[in-house]
């Protein structure tokens, strides 16, 4: 179970969250040079860090972090004897729209020829308002490799030419693709994860959701960052009522419902309903929709499996990947019965012979069908990988190692 | 931003390509034909390569002494058989004309040191 943070941390890592990534933007926008705003937005973020518990948060905390990191920014460059040319093109620059410009630097983070881990680090570093050392935290790093990690990623943006932009149409749903998996990749990090108990700790979670939602707002037209989202929403729902006190895992059939929040819950499923009218069907909306399924149904067994079945039909004709068909088998024998089910796992179990909730599906509709031994050989090798697996899944999800 | 392009591929690249029909042939030589006619503001200099059964490579030893050696400097899966200068605004362009190559294999994508 993760432990709360203190209000006063968490108070400072909303501010640092509204505000960061508008700072990094404004920079760019004024400076024109992402290393050098990144650095100067971070830069103020650490001086608040140790200044506002001290004196005090400023009336106006924006308007401080952009002083502060607006100051930076014209030293270093004073330093670097820039400053003329530098100064020329701040008097140019026209000033433009802000939210815009946080998409664009959104998208500049999550560009596809960065690294996947470069990528995570910049979007929590120039969007989230994450210093180095909570993203050392979070992905349980050393912070110089972290440090050294957003290093080369910087100078790949000025080296290979990597554009501020923010590109449109088929391209920008390209780049979507980049940017919701980041997104995902954060919010399991937090949601998944079991590490997080500093009270200091950020929640990636809720970091990932605040961010899929102010993506919602400025693409209020992608149906796949509603339907992230959506998902996101359903999941938080529910996360209360995954562990037990101890901390043990509570499989779906198990947890009480009457702790999910239904508000959540409701929100999720307007979302899911306004993605739908945009008729862009995707994988994250169809994974939402499915897990809606689960949300809204009154017990396990009362669950419309049919639908869901259907839905992994669709996600499948989308984004085929063996683990999808293991959970549309698990749906098919709740629709169609143990044989057409086991026949759906059979296929598939070249491909999941590694993964140890292959073999626990496969031990309990051997069971289900009478063939107690070879359920037993199943359960068997469910659980020798099942060790293997939570170490190795552990060690396999660290990003900077 | 000026880049190079590296065109590269895999021994199995090659047997693709050398199953190609006449007629296929044909075709890919008219695409990739197109493809340097619609981008030929862009294009620097540039070269197909001979294959990597012509190469000769040289080492230099610690000590600076050259040894010459048949063959490619590594036993790569990927070998270079080609390449061109390009110029164009950002790496975003660059990927844009990439991706739109007729050629098949790989393509490495990499900027060039600009003298000032």
């Amino acid at each position: 179970m993760r432990s709360a943070p203190t209000p006063a941390a968490t108070a400072l890592a909303e501010v640092f969250r509204e505000e960061a990534g508008r700072i990094t933007a404004t920079l760019i926008r004024r400076f024109g040079d992402f290393d050098l705003a990144e650095e100067c937005a971070q830069d103020a973020l650490v001086a608040a860090m140790e200044s506002w518990p001290r004196e005090g948060t400023p009336a106006r905390p924006g308007a401080w972090l952009l002083t502060v990191a607006s100051r930076r920014a014209l030293n270093r460059i004073e330093r670097d004897k820039r400053y003329d040319r530098k100064l020329a093109e701040v008097a140019l620059e026209p000033r433009r729209d802000e939210e815009d410009d946080r998409l664009r630097l959104i998208l500049t983070c999550c560009h596809p020829a960065l690294s996947r881990e470069a990528q995570v680090g910049l979007t929590l570093r120039a969007v989230c308002g994450f210093t180095t050392a909570e993203i050392a935290r979070a992905f349980v790093a050393s912070e110089a490799t972290v440090a050294q990690r957003l290093v080369r990623a910087k100078r790949k943006i000025a080296l290979a030419g990597i554009p501020y932009r923010a590109p449109s149409g088929a391209e920008l749903a390209e780049r979507m693709g980049e940017v919701l998996a980041v997104l995902y990749l954060f919010f399991n990090e937090g949601h998944l994860s079991t590490h997080g108990t500093a009270a200091f700790q950020r929640d990636l979670a809720e970091d990932a959701t605040w961010l899929a939602a102010l993506l919602s707002r400025l693409l209020p037209d992608e149906p796949e960052v509603l339907g992230l989202l959506a998902l996101m929403k359903l999941h938080l729902a529910r996360s209360d009522s995954r562990f037990t006190e101890s901390g043990e895992l509570v499989l779906l059939a198990d947890q009480d419902r009457a702790r999910w929040d239904a508000t959540l819950i409701a929100e999720a499923i307007t979302l899911i309903e306004r993605a739908a009218r945009l008729g862009r069907p995707g994988p994250y909306q169809l994974e939402a929709a499915i897990t809606a399924c689960h949300a809204e149904a009154p017990s396990f067994e009362a669950t419309d499996w049919l639908q869901i079945v259907v839905l992994y039909d669709m996600l499948l004709a989308l984004a085929p990947s063996p683990i999808v068909r293991l959970n549309r088998a698990i749906a098919l024998w709740k629709v169609e019965g143990s044989a057409p089910a086991l026949h759906e796992l059979e296929a598939i179990a070249p491909m999941l012979d590694g993964y140890h909730l292959f073999h626990a599906a496969h031990a309990e509709l051997l069971n289900d069908l009478g063939r107690r031994e070879q359920a037993r050989a199943a359960q068997r090798r469910a659980l020798d990988l099942t060790e293997n697996f939570s170490e190795r899944s552990l060690l396999e999800q660290r990003l900077f190692r | 931003m000026k880049y190079v392009f590296l065109f590269c591929g895999t021994a199995a690249d090659q047997a693709a390509f050398d199953a190609l029909t006449p007629d296929e042939l044909r075709q890919r030589y008219s695409q990739v034909g197109r493809w340097f006619a619609e981008n030929q503001a862009r294009l620097g200099h540039g070269n197909q390569l001979q294959g990597p059964d012509t190469a000769t490579t040289i080492r230099f030893q610690a000590d600076g002494k050259p040894v010459v050696k048949d063959g490619l400097f590594v036993e790569g899966k990927e070998i270079v058989g080609g390449y061109t200068e390009v110029e164009v605004a950002n790496l975003d362009e660059a990927l844009a004309m990439a991706k739109s190559w007729p050629g098949r294999g790989t393509l490495e994508i990499r900027p060039v040191i600009e003298q000032r």
